[in-house]
């Protein structure tokens, strides 16, 4: 394994079994379709990871239990966990999680991304920068860092 | 308008403008009363948008400034003779154009920051432009006689991102607010050949605990208003002589904390906007537009300030900014990340 590496031995974790949507016997057209923890979760278990040939499910950086979802409010927050607690990439997860879900969502969504408590050495400034809409929106003009973020969102698995 | 306890107001949408391919982050109104009202909207399309009120009373897009900046246009602001606008990008330059006639001709590209340009304003007597960036720092720009733009100085001081630069209303003295939390004062030393910082107001100061996104002041200039990351809008207030605060660096921590209004956004503030006829208002992540004012009830002999009415829903997505139209001091406009602009009126509930 070359060496630099931020994390050399992660520990990897089994993928969970993809779970079958139950569709509905009765589908009512007019009903609002509410997005729910699972749908966010799928969204984002197959990122991968911006070091390593790993999602972001197999290094426990997200599970189910990181999404919260307000669906009447719009509102969804992940609070994920890196996988060291130096870790200089979480800014770089971050902004892969705020990506897919601003790709994935209806735009009226409001997305929250957070470090898990305790779990990084600079927690406030990665999650306050995490969620100045401006920063964000001028990281993401940053072609260099778009070609990172894209990377880390082509699909590891096609299911 | 006379705004007493017993009146119900209400924030009427008049027009919706479309036009923008993306966010709009920015709004500034034409100041020129000679002219026909207009009305500037830059985003991150790297367009900015001129729309003007047509005879029939509906607003139209007249110009169109691209090719200009190569990134997001986040601040516009008309120069006070309303012939000049500035615009300042994410491409870390501040465009100058000029306004003949219905034509917009970009006449000066102001380069120095290290990276993205975050705002621009003009102070009051046309000559000094102010900018602010990512890069910390806050730069004052002098107009010279030939429209050519010279860099007078450089401000440090602040630890992060610079986000807006506030002239004074009729003072050379400019405010600023950042990512550091903390909002900083500004003046000309006595000698009248360096600018520095005469007040930080941070969270020891009764300041704010989070990001400070914009400030706003009164007309009559003793009074500004600010607002943040924290979800509260704070006002300060100076009742000192203000034009003792030029130079003497003594007697210029004046800017006091009057008042603090909590709890009426649930995210983040991005902006605010003091009326001419003292009406607040702020714009919020929560897609939310609130006003306010100062009731004349008093109590405790402290200043009253109340909410007016809250307008939820007023856009699909953020709102980024809120300008109230300086010769119609009840008509406002919004601008959003849902790509519109809104022109609302201000009138009183009739029964």
């Amino acid at each position: 394994m070359a060496s630099g590496l931020i994390n050399a031995n992660p520990v990897v974790y089994e993928r969970k079994e993809r779970q079958v949507r139950s569709s509905p016997t009765i589908i009512n057209e007019n009903a609002e379709e509410l997005i729910d923890q699972q749908e966010i979760f799928d969204y984002i278990r197959d990122i991968q990871d911006p070091e390593h040939p790993y999602t972001l499910e197999e290094l426990n950086v997200v599970n189910e239990d990181s999404i919260e979802v307000n669906a009447k409010q719009n509102t969804v927050r992940v609070t994920f966990t890196p996988t060291v607690e130096h870790c200089s990439l979480a800014t770089t997860i971050g902004l892969c999680l705020r990506v897919k879900l601003m790709r994935s969502l209806p735009s009226h969504y409001k997305v929250d991304i957070r470090v898990a408590p305790g779990t990084h050495s600079t927690e406030a400034s990665v999650n306050k920068q995490l969620n100045d809409k401006e920063r964000v929106a001028a990281a993401l003009e940053n072609p260099n860092l778009m070609y990172m973020i894209n990377r880390c969102l082509e699909s590891a698995y096609c299911d | 308008m006379e705004l007493s306890d017993d009146r119900h107001m209400e924030l009427r949408e008049i027009q919706k403008l479309e036009g923008h391919s993306d966010r709009v982050w920015n709004l500034a109104w034409n100041p020129d009363s000679t002219s026909p009202p207009m009305l500037a909207s830059c985003g991150a399309d790297k367009t900015v948008r001129i729309w003007q009120q047509g005879t029939s009373g509906s607003w139209v897009c007249k110009a169109v400034l691209e090719d200009s900046h190569t990134r997001t246009v986040r601040s516009c602001a008309w120069s006070p003779c309303g012939k000049l606008l500035a615009t300042a990008s994410f491409d870390a330059t501040t465009a100058i154009w000029r306004h003949i006639s219905g034509d917009f001709e970009c006449i000066a590209t102001l380069e120095g920051h290290e990276n993205e340009v975050k705002s621009v304003s003009w102070n009051a007597s046309g000559s000094l432009l102010a900018t602010c960036s990512r890069d910390k720092t806050v730069w004052i720009w002098e107009m010279l006689p030939s429209s050519e733009f010279e860099c007078v100085s450089v401000l440090q001081g602040h630890t992060q991102d610079v986000k807006m630069v506030q002239w004074h209303p009729f003072l050379d003295i400019l405010v600023s607010v950042s990512y550091d939390n903390s909002i900083k004062v500004w003046a000309e030393d006595g000698g009248g050949d360096d600018w520095n910082c005469v007040q930080t107001i941070d969270e020891i100061s009764s300041g704010h605990t989070s990001t400070v996104w914009a400030l706003s002041f009164n007309s009559a200039g003793d009074r500004m208003v600010t607002c943040s990351d924290d979800l509260t809008l704070k006002i300060w207030d100076t009742s000192s002589n203000l034009q003792g605060m030029n130079g003497d660096t003594d007697s210029c921590k004046l800017w006091k904390h009057l008042y603090t209004f909590p709890g009426y956004h649930d995210r983040t503030i991005f902006t605010v906007h003091w009326s001419r006829e003292d009406v607040i208002a702020s714009g919020a992540g929560d897609d939310t537009i609130c006003l306010f004012y100062e009731s004349k009830e008093i109590s405790d002999a402290k200043p009253n300030y109340k909410i007016l009415l809250k307008k939820e829903k007023a856009h699909e997505m953020d709102i980024n900014s809120v300008q109230w139209n300086p010769k119609e001091p009840r008509i406002l406009a919004s601008a959003s990340d849902d790509g519109t602009i809104r022109i609302w009126e201000l009138s009183e509930v009739t029964r």
